[in-house]
């Protein structure tokens, strides 16, 4: 029971990370994996940022007297994961976008019996 | 408590994970990413990170879900169809195998909140007992954002500018009409109170984003979050007036301008710290203390950021919003 509690934040990361990876690899639907990407992406932010958590801590802004700060260091890396996955998200969508103009459907299976019957 | 709150998010979580992959309904689904991402956030907040917390709140809840939205809007089947019933098992036999792996592997993660497991103790005390003295920026996450570690955040924001142009190139062309009136567009809703509202609400937002992005140095923000507040309000401009009022005000011609002058100025103050005698990105030469060269790199290298990202973002929403049209 301890190990649970003590370990919670990564077992749910863990199963957000597999949801995130069994949406994309079991459905067929573009928006639908491209969602689940995004999931198991905010699954790798959350074990970077319980890592970052200390006991009694503070948010990591400097205040005189305080000495227990979070780890800045990891939420340096999220930020700017976060904006950089925005940005790759764009692209991803922008892909669909053009499949669908392309293929008319962004449905896999459909995709692929198109291009097999050329 | 604070335990509590923690366990209760997270749970949460999981649930809404659940219910996106059950759900077939592609708008409820994206709805759903909405409040998942919202619901991050406020774990992040609860566990001291303010800083990703507001970048996940503005970017996750805000410009992703405007964007699957507007991919969303040029599928006329909003469904997703049902899956085979049959071919679960193969995935599913994957997804446990895996998860099982790695549960394995957080048996060597150090407990929740620990003060004395690994990531705590190599660099990162260094930047919160130094920070101060060596750059003079009380928020610690700018403090190493933008100066210790600010060749890795050039790095990013040229991934982002690269993604910028690349959905450029994939959306970009191909537009008959760029320039009609919100009032001739159909899609514009007509609705007074959401007018209104919006001109009330968007200088306010505008206002804000500024004080995210000049405050950063001694609150939560900076640049990333800055710039993606800013785009937010000029999409929801668009959004309610039309995007030919929103073109209007910022041209395209601009916006590509604005694109490149943020990457420029971040590596510029770089190549001014190498003429000055530094190396390259070490704002200390920039003036006579060390302290003084810091804020000033600091704050010019977030100001490049936030132009950056601005730019990208609306270009982004532009070349999604007008797609649609054509």
């Amino acid at each position: 029971m301890d190990f649970v509690v003590s370990h919670y934040n990564y077992l749910i990361a863990i199963f957000l990370m597999m949801t995130g990876f069994y949406t994309v690899i079991s459905r067929g639907n573009l928006v639908k994996k491209i969602v689940g990407l995004n999931i198991f992406q905010v699954s790798v932010f959350l074990i970077y940022i319980s890592l970052s958590t200390v006991k009694d801590g503070v948010a990591p802004i400097y205040v005189e007297g305080v000495k227990v700060y979070s780890n800045p260091l990891p939420h340096v890396l999220i930020l700017t994961a976060i904006v950089v996955g925005v940005a790759t998200t764009a692209l991803g969508l922008a892909l669909v976008v053009r499949i669908k103009e392309a293929y008319g459907t962004i449905e896999e299976d459909e995709i692929h019996s198109q291009d097999n019957s050329l | 408590m604070d335990l509590l709150i923690d366990i209760s998010l997270l749970t949460f979580l999981a649930v809404t994970a659940i219910g996106i992959i059950r759900i077939t309904n592609l708008f409820a689904v994206i709805m759903l990413f909405a409040i998942f991402s919202f619901l991050s956030a406020t774990l992040f907040m609860t566990m001291d990170a303010v800083d990703v917390a507001l970048t996940e709140a503005a970017v996750g809840a805000g410009i992703s879900t405007v964007l699957m939205l507007a991919t969303l809007a040029l599928n006329k089947d909003h469904n997703e169809k049902q899956p085979d019933k049959n071919r679960h098992w193969l995935p599913l036999a994957v997804v446990l195998t895996t998860g099982a792996v790695l549960v394995y592997g957080t048996l060597d993660l150090p407990d929740f909140g620990d003060p004395a497991s690994a990531p705590q103790t190599h660099v990162a005390p260094h930047y919160i007992e130094k920070a101060i003295e060596e750059t003079g920026v009380p928020n610690i996450v700018t403090a190493v954002l933008a100066s210790y570690r600010g060749f890795d955040t050039l790095g990013e924001v040229v991934v982002i500018f690269t993604a910028g142009i690349a959905v450029l190139l994939l959306l970009g062309g191909r537009r008959e009409d760029p320039l009609d009136d919100g009032a001739k567009d159909k899609r514009v809703p007509q609705n007074l109170v959401l007018r209104i509202v919006s001109k009330i609400v968007i200088p306010v937002i505008m206002l804000f984003a500024l004080y995210v992005q000049f405050h950063g140095d001694y609150g939560p923000g900076g640049g990333f979050q800055a710039g993606v507040i800013m785009s937010a309000a000029i999409i929801l401009y668009s959004l309610v007036f039309g995007l030919g009022a929103a073109e209007r005000i910022i041209p395209k011609s601009v916006l590509m301008f604005l694109t490149s002058l943020g990457v420029l100025i971040f590596a510029g103050v770089g190549i001014a710290s190498l003429f000055l005698g530094g190396n390259y990105l070490n704002y200390s030469v920039l003036a006579s203390s060390q302290v003084a060269g810091q804020h000033i790199g600091i704050l010019l290298v977030e100001l490049g950021v936030g132009i950056t990202v601005f730019a990208v973002m609306l270009t982004i929403f532009f070349a999604f919003a007008g797609r649609e049209r054509s």
